[in-house]
């Protein structure tokens, strides 16, 4: 239904914006109906800047982004307003997202002078309800509140439940959990995870491997605005080929095993790829221009529904 | 034993009166012993740690002590701290990216800071290169600005110069939270090196993620609202926790390898109690799946087993 196509973002810096910084290079996904899709990169990488992307808060610089068969950089005027009806996000931090004036469920109070002025007391109220609900949350507990008076994961999911409010067909999720507790933060995952049952696409935006490997389907990694590695999140975190994607992967402390097991488990794992870059394997330099896709980023397909992207980026991890 | 820590009680001073924050927490810290202090935000690791070293003008003492070496350390005494601070009891803040002073250069500022302690800059210089050395940062850093460096060598440098004096306790506050992983495991790495070459005695790791002090801590303390709910070795912990709480937030805890589709994890209902105004008897009692009429009462905080304390009348088979 999200189809990105070669998706890049140029930022202008520096003095009188003589220069241009890539946040995101030709970057392409695809998101269906009821999928989760997580997008993992560390600080900087872009994954923000392309959630921005989709929800139309910032320009596209080249590329094209498609929501169900139309360019979203094409929609303009009143369409924005349908476009939004069916596309929502939701962002780190549940505390600054409320105006600390205002009663958190001023929320809805805006989406239904936004998008329902006609709608009745009664109904309106029965949708308030069907979408607390959606989101695990009793109505007397969070209703006729201050932002104050609740806690993260109930400011969090009253945003999902915001969205519900509209038809919604598709949620970008930026580290919507990063800044909950432990014991809340889980609740939120399978909130999301159900409504990917019920057929919404989600582009889950994480730094946190874990959590993406525990809710989506398919797993986008990202370094410094390209996709080094994408798939199945299984074969993704199965079998990790891209070295950076390795090195994340080891990195990750874990519950019961300690980091220099599972290096060692990802080195055995790793044979004949290891310190082979498949990018070359493809397309063997030549010596000659032309050859390949240059410096352009091709993605190798290493397996079904697995795919590599692998550069060398500055950092000499490429050996061929 | 490097810290013994009897009945330790500090209060929050507000409009609507005291906010119970540490009410009462007794343990000890065995020599060349890191450890993990964990629990959800509010819960009181943060107010634990600063209390070791110093009380900010909201924090009112109400009672215990703190034994440090066979040294009464006067917590309640801002300047009679001043003689313990930085040489026996040492923290890492944390936001140790902002830590540094700006406008100077580090070299200078680590040479101010230890005038103040009446240590000349040029007596320690060499010290400082090699732990600068060990950290793996360029000798050149010292000849820098703060901001010309990446949070994560921040965080290192930050660490070297919280341990330049040898203190007997380090307190490590969340110094992992803000960083990449790749970056979070070489911090923590770091942290385990300090004790190994013996710049620390003694460590207290404070943070919300369990899975880093699986790979870090010796053992772990787990605290709930403002009291201590169970100690013991990491891996007793990790595998056969006996309070309620942390069993269900262990198990909450996505890792890599575990599925939303294969496995289901669930958060622990319900939120942390008002510290404002805590409830009697064991402050778990209203989320505990286990709670039964005892629970009314105060459980203690009593030796199990060898090294393993809980708070919890189940855990202690006082069934009646």
């Amino acid at each position: 239904m999200l189809s990105l196509n070669r998706v890049s973002k140029f930022y202008k810096i520096g003095t009188f914006g003589g220069k241009e910084l890539a946040a995101v290079r030709d970057v392409s996904f695809d998101v269906n109906r009821g999928e989760v899709v997580s997008l993992i990169g560390e600080s900087g990488s872009g994954k923000t800047t392309i959630g921005k992307m989709v929800l139309k808060l910032i320009e596209i610089s080249r590329g094209s982004i498609t929501f169900d068969g139309t360019d979203v950089a094409g929609i303009k005027g009143g369409a924005v307003k349908s476009y939004y009806r069916e596309v929502q996000g939701v962002f780190q931090d549940p505390f600054s997202s409320y105006n600390p004036i205002f009663k958190a469920d001023r929320v809805f109070t805006m989406i239904r002078s936004e998008y329902y002025p006609e709608m009745s007391r009664s109904d309106w109220d029965a949708k308030v309800e069907t979408a607390l609900a959606g989101v695990s949350l009793e109505p007397d507990q969070v209703l006729n509140k201050y932002p104050h008076q609740l806690s993260g994961g109930q400011l969090q999911r009253l945003l999902v439940a915001r969205a519900l409010l509209l038809d919604l067909k598709f949620l970008v999720a930026d580290e919507i959990i990063s800044m909950l507790d432990a014991s809340t933060r889980i609740d939120v995952l399978n909130l999301l995870a159900e409504l990917k049952d019920r057929g919404m696409g989600i582009l889950f935006i994480t730094h946190d491997l874990s959590l993406g490997n525990y809710i989506s389907q398919k797993t986008v990694i990202l370094r410094r605005g390209v996709v080094v590695e994408m798939g199945a999140t299984d074969k993704v975190f199965g079998n990790p080929t891209h070295p950076y994607t390795k090195v994340l992967i080891s990195s990750v402390p874990q519950l019961h095993k300690k980091w220099a097991e599972v290096e060692a488990e990802i080195q055995a794992h790793g044979g004949d790829h290891d310190g082979v870059c498949l990018y070359h394997e493809a397309y063997p330099p030549t010596g000659q221009a032309g050859d390949g896709p240059g410096d352009r980023p091709a993605m190798v397909k290493v397996e079904d529904d697995h795919f590599v992207g692998c550069f060398d980026l500055g950092q000499g991890i490429c050996k061929a | 034993m490097s810290l013994q820590v009897t009945d330790l009680r500090v209060y929050y001073r507000t409009l609507a009166g005291d906010v119970k924050a540490l009410d009462g927490a007794t343990f000890s810290i065995a020599d060349k012993e890191i450890m993990g202090l964990a629990g959800e935000s509010g819960c009181g690791k943060s107010t634990l740690g600063n209390s070791l070293i110093r009380l900010d003008g909201r924090m009112k003492y109400i009672g215990g002590s703190v034994n440090l070496d066979g040294n009464e350390l006067p917590i309640w005494d801002q300047t009679g701290m001043n003689e313990f601070r930085f040489k026996q009891v040492s923290v890492i803040p944390q936001y140790a990216m902002s830590a540094m002073n700006p406008t100077r250069k580090i070299g200078k500022m680590i040479g101010e800071l230890v005038e103040s302690r009446g240590i000349s800059y040029e007596e320690i210089k060499s010290e400082l290169d090699r732990r600068v050395d060990l950290v793996g940062l360029d000798e050149d850093v010292l000849n820098r600005y703060p901001m010309e460096l990446s949070g994560g060598m921040k965080q290192r440098m930050v660490m070297v110069i919280s341990t330049l004096l040898d203190p007997s306790l380090l307190i490590a506050d969340e110094v992992t939270s803000a960083l990449d992983v790749s970056t979070q495991r070489a911090v923590a790495e770091t942290l385990v090196s300090f004790r190994d070459h013996g710049f620390v005695k003694s460590m207290i790791v404070i943070t919300h993620d369990v899975s880093i002090l699986y790979q870090t801590a010796d053992t772990i303390l787990i605290m709930y609202a403002g009291k201590l709910a169970e100690k013991a070795p990491t891996k007793t912990i990790i595998e056969k926790p006996l309070h309620p709480y942390t069993r269900m937030l262990i198990s909450s805890l996505p890792e890599v390898g575990v599925r939303y589709e294969t496995k289901k994890l669930v958060g622990i209902p319900g939120s942390p109690p008002s510290l404002l105004n805590p409830p009697t008897g064991c402050r778990f009692r209203a989320r505990c799946p286990l709670a039964f009429a005892k629970c009314a009462e105060e459980p203690p905080f009593i030796k199990i087993a060898n090294d393993h304390e809980v708070a919890c009348w189940k855990a202690t088979g006082s069934d009646a």
